[in-house]
């Protein structure tokens, strides 16, 4: 019912607010490629390096891959962005965080994980880009 | 449509810590339902947030982040009072935004 609510309002806002050029801001073919690597290049990421200073928190074994809780942190001064991928996903980009203005480079989120995967994380400082990843085992499939 | 965010934005000390909690069915086009249909896609793709109108914040996501979503971030120098918005927009043209008061943790 709470969902056939909440579609209901969704509709009534499309017809309200037709917001399409904001949208145009999202990286399409980023999010769309299916190869870690070809979407890592559609964000310019390139040469990353590995860091122990970038943080991430997840279990090492989710129940549900259709809700991990990650935490991510980089200590790397200027870091501007922070992307998040994993690896066996149907599409590997989950999300890309950009700083601006004080907002530290921190973030904790839940994301969807197909199955056994490492979560990657890019850290992007100025024109170089830092990586870290962490295994998660993942019991029960989280994209139906 | 703010009955579909749920935000809140603590100060901690050196930082303001802000959560956000979204009503979003954050569809991947890929799940079939009980009828063996394919669900069309349906998913937040952009996110951003300020502070006192100045963005601090830009996120895009695909469909790898989970249904309502929920996200931390935390902001270095905000104050008491100081105002933390958060606007969404998803894949179907549809957009919310929401304002909070920085408060004491």
């Amino acid at each position: 019912m709470q969902r056939r609510h909440f579609l209901i309002g969704m509709m009534g806002m499309i017809a309200l607010a037709p917001f399409k050029a904001l949208a145009a801001l999202w990286n399409k073919t980023a999010f769309e490629a299916i190869r870690l690597g070809d979407a890592a290049k559609q964000l310019n990421i390139k040469d990353e390096l590995p860091s122990e200073a970038i943080q991430i928190v997840a279990p090492d074994r989710a129940e549900n891959g259709a809700i991990v809780q990650v935490e991510v942190f980089s200590q790397l001064a200027n870091t501007e962005a922070i992307a998040i991928f994993v690896d066996k996903n149907p599409t590997p980009l989950i999300a890309n965080f950009m700083f601006s203005h004080g907002a530290l480079p921190y973030v904790v989120t839940r994301i969807k994980m197909a199955e056994t995967s490492d979560i990657k994380v890019v850290a992007k400082v100025g024109t170089q880009y830092f990586t870290h990843r962490k295994s998660v085992v993942v019991l029960e499939n989280g994209c139906g | 449509m703010a009955d579909n965010m749920k935000m809140r934005a603590q100060l901690k000390g050196d930082y303001t810590e802000v959560k956000v909690l979204i009503s979003h069915p954050m569809e991947t086009g890929r799940r079939k339902d009980d009828f063996d249909r394919v669900v069309p896609a349906h998913f937040v793709q952009v996110l951003t947030a300020s502070l006192n109108g100045k963005q601090v914040l830009e996120t895009q996501w695909g469909t790898g982040i989970s249904k309502n979503p929920y996200l931390t971030f935390r902001l270095a120098g905000a104050q008491l009072g100081d105002i933390v918005s958060v606007t969404w927009y998803d894949n179907l043209g549809a957009t919310a935004t929401q304002e909070i008061a920085v408060t004491q943790a």
